[in-house]
Formats: structure tokens, sequence, C-alpha cells
């Protein structure tokens, strides 16, 4: 389980969360809405360990993560970046590989390989773009070699950042059934931002939307859709009237 | 009011600036201390840093090595018209040698590697820095500066001495070309006049400069890479501050060195 507990952060005096307080369970699937430059990612990247909190608690199974240290439960978490965020001077397979050869040394070269195109695949993905660099791929192939690094070790916890940006409507859904029968398939937990609502409803457990820095609303998609919450509803209908302002 | 008023429009930026110089010369330091702690541990990755010789020390070959052709042929052309004024042509050949080795070889070979690799490690490490990719690397449980900082650092060290080497070489050859073709030299006997003028403190003092010239030129251009803005002119504002900042350095620390080897 993770816990997220009053998590407050400035930037040169512009307090960006106030107080955010989050209980994830194993195996559930968390999606943090909101709109842009409300601290989503920043939140995503203080729960990884990248970016240091102002005050509060990462609690993940019962330690605090700020305390105990991040390389201790990295090896936990698999990330899809926004991105992707592949390496450019590696080619595909060895970005998927890249944690797996790390820790492992005797792994050989054709093992890491199969491991590669047995991920590739589970992505929908051919085998034979292993041997190509991140530059010879497309947007949406970029997006799921990236998810195919995340799950390539197997991780218990992983995080999406906004993975459907700059995806056209069906690659977009495509990564999002992509994503929902990967973290059901293994069990794991999993914590998506994003301001995609398609992909709230496809891959979501649990709704929670940021707004001024904490946490506006919480709930199951069945709850959101029959909410009341008026930042809530702007934000599902889209319109610029309402009490967000649409000029931040 | 106004005297106030004017006076702290003068002193205000000269004291930002120099806050902000004390600032930068601190992240410096930390960095370059950062560096040295993980150079020393564990892991180390032995496939980064031959990469790292081959594209900062073999590449640079051709541009390192047509400096020196050039600055010898151009030195003894130099040398001979200034000696032939008191009579003293016969010491092109022992002055093109200790001037190319002690001081021409590494100062210039230092600052044509910073031209090309400290540019090209901070636009790397800056790309990696704003499209995520130092962050990917820490979420697979990799440190940045053990992956991408110290292998540079140390092919960088380890690779400008023996580039200047070849340098001084090169550039000995170049003065030897002209002085032979030129200026009427004979063969045997510039050449053992080169030989025969040069210490073993000449060649030290030189390769000594130059590896500490590729320090310099790597850790900025690591420095600066990571510490890159968003956006293209973010990169492109830490190259050119890789480079300037690296020539820099190169040539104040080349003049530090000389006080101390003279």
């Amino acid at each position: 389980m993770i816990s997220i507990e009053n998590i407050k952060k400035c930037f040169d005096n512009t307090m960006v969360l106030n107080g955010i307080n989050l209980n994830v369970f194993k195996g559930e699937s968390l999606v943090v809405i909101g709109g842009s430059g409300t601290g989503k990612s920043v939140l995503l990247k203080i729960i990884l360990g990248l970016i240091e909190p102002d005050e509060g608690k990462i609690i993940i199974d019962g330690q605090n993560m700020l305390d105990v240290g991040r390389a201790n439960f990295l090896k936990r978490f698999g990330m899809l970046f926004q991105g992707g965020a592949l390496f450019d001077s590696l080619n595909v397979w060895q970005n998927i590989t890249f944690r797996i050869a790390k820790e492992n040394n005797s792994i050989t070269k054709s093992q890491a390989r199969s491991i590669a195109e047995e991920k590739l695949k589970r992505v929908g993905l051919k085998p034979e773009i292993a041997e190509l660099f991140p530059s010879e791929l497309s947007g949406g192939m970029q997006k799921r070699v990236g998810l195919a690094r995340a799950i390539a070790s197997n991780p218990e916890i992983i995080f999406f950042d906004e993975p459907t940006t700059g995806l056209d409507p069906i690659m977009a859904g495509v990564i999002n059934q992509l994503i929902r029968e990967i973290v059901v398939e293994m069990g794991a937990t999993a914590i998506t931002i994003t301001h995609d609502m398609a992909s709230v409803r496809a891959i979501a457990d649990k709704v929670a939307m940021i707004h001024n820095g904490s946490i506006q609303w919480s709930g199951t998609v069945k709850e959101m859709e029959k909410s009341s919450d008026p930042y809530l509803n702007q934000f599902l209908r889209g319109d610029a009237e309402g009490p967000i302002e649409a000029i931040r | 009011m106004t005297l106030y008023k004017f006076i702290s429009s003068v002193l205000r930026p000269i004291g930002k600036s120099t806050l902000d110089l004390c600032q930068v010369f601190g992240k410096i330091s930390l960095f370059v201390i950062s560096t040295f702690t993980h150079i020393i541990r564990p892991p180390f990755y032995w496939r980064e840093l031959l990469s790292s010789i081959f594209n900062i020390g073999y590449l640079s070959l051709p541009v390192v090595g047509l400096t020196a052709l050039f600055t010898g042929a151009a030195l003894a052309l130099q040398i001979y018209s200034g000696g032939a004024r008191f009579n003293a042509e016969s010491v092109v050949p022992s002055i093109v040698a200790i001037g190319m080795v002690r001081e021409l070889g590494p100062v210039l070979g230092g600052l044509m590697v910073a031209g090309r690799v400290s540019a090209s490690i901070a636009a790397e490490i800056g790309t990696m820095k704003v499209t995520e990719q130092i962050d990917a690397l820490t979420t697979l449980s990799t440190n940045p500066m053990k992956y991408l900082t110290v292998p540079r650092v140390l092919a960088a060290t380890l690779s400008l001495p023996i580039l200047v080497a070849i340098g001084d070489i090169i550039g000995i050859m170049g003065g030897y070309l002209v002085a032979i073709n030129r200026l009427d030299f004979n063969s045997a006997t510039y050449l053992n006049n080169t030989l025969s003028f040069l210490e073993g403190d000449d060649i030290m003092s030189g390769l000594i400069k130059a590896s500490v010239f590729g320090f310099i030129v790597a850790i900025m251009g690591c420095f600066h890479g990571m510490n890159s803005d968003r956006g293209a002119q973010g990169v492109g504002k830490a190259t050119t501050n890789a480079v300037v900042s690296a020539s820099v350095l190169i040539l104040t620390t080349n003049y530090l060195l000389t006080e101390l080897f003279f």
C-alpha cells in the first residue's frame, strides 16, 4: 500500500502542492487528474523520489521512503514517461533490458534480447524493431517501447506520466487498453497522471483531482460520473466557464 | 533620495552578479567533489568509458593533428624570421619543439577539444535532461553521475595527454617539413637539435597540463548539460556556456600550471 501524507512543495515561493493526502492499495489503479500546471507531475516525481518534498511522508508498505532512501524502492518501480524518455544512444532491445542487464551481470546478449522481444510482443510490437534506435520509431511506437521498458523487470508499482499525450485517438486507445491489461495481468499497483478523460475511464479504479495544490475530489470512476463537485464537473465537461480559472 | 537611488542602481547589479558568480563556483565545486566520490565507488561502467574514450579521444585526433601540424609549421617560419634578426636561425628546431611540447600543444589541443567535446557533451546531456532521459536513468536504478559524468571525465582526462603527445609529434614534424623544404635546414641537424634540447620535464609538464585540461573540458560539458534549462534555447545556452567556461578555465589554469612548472 502507498500512503501519501501531507505532501507540500514550493518552487520559488509558489506553493505547488499544499498538503496532498492519498492512499493507493495494492493492485489498485489510481489516476490523478487536474489542469496543466497544477502539480500532478511534481507529485509523481516526489513519489518516485526524483524531487524532495518540503514536508510530508511517502509510506510504502509501512516504510517512509524519504527516511529509508529511494534506492531501496526503485527496484520495485516501473515508469512510463510522457515522451517515452528512451535512451537515444541505445537501440530498442538495449533500452528495454537496461535495468535487467545492469542488475544481472551474468545475463547474455541473446537472453537479454529474447526478453526484450517477448516484452515487445506483449505491447503489440514486432520483434524485428529490436535493433532500431528511438529516433527511427514513431511517437506511438516510442510510447509502447517505453511501456515495454517499464514492465521489463516485472515491477510491483508502475507509474504512467500522461501516457496518451501526443497520440492520435486510436493509438491513445491502444495504449490505454495495454496499460489496463498489463496492470491487471501483473497484479501491479498503478499511479497515472493524465488530463485525458478517455484514459481515466479506461484505466482507473480510483480517481483523484488536484486543484490549487490539494486534492479537490477523489472517488471511483462511477462516483466521478455522478459527482456534483463543480470543479470536477467543469473539468469533465471541458468548459472554460466555472470555478476553475481558464487562465493560470 | 535621488543619490541613494543612483548608488543603489549601480551597486545592486554588481552585488547580484557577485552573488550569482559565487553560486556558480559553489555549484561547480560540489559537482567536482561529487564526480570524485563517484569515480572511486562502484559500479563502474566500462563500456561507457571505452565508448567515451573513442568519442572524445580517437575522434578528436584529426582536429588536434591538423591544428598541431599548421601551428608547428607557422611557428618554424616565425622563429626563423625573428631569429634571423640576430643571426640565431639555428634555434628554430629547439624552440619549435619546446614551444609545441610545453605550451602550444596542450593549450591549442585543449581549446580545440573544448570546442568539439564540451559542446557535444553539454548538448547530449542537456537534451537527455529536457527529454527526461536522466530521470529515466534514476528510475532504472542508475546514478546519472556514475553513468554519464564519470566515464566522460575519466575518458577526457586519460585521452587528452595521448592526443596532445601525438599532436606534439605532428607539430614538430610540421616545423620540420617547413624547415627542410622552405628554410633549407639540414634534415639530420634539425632532428638532432630537436631531440637534444628537449628534456623530460618539458614533455611531462605538457602532458600534465593536457590531463588537467581534459578534466576541465569534460567537467564543464557535464556540469552545464546537467544544469541545462528546458527547451532548445536552454540546451543551446548550456552548450555555449560549456565551451566558453572550458576555454577560459583552460587559459587560466594554463598560466597557473606554467607558474608551477616554471
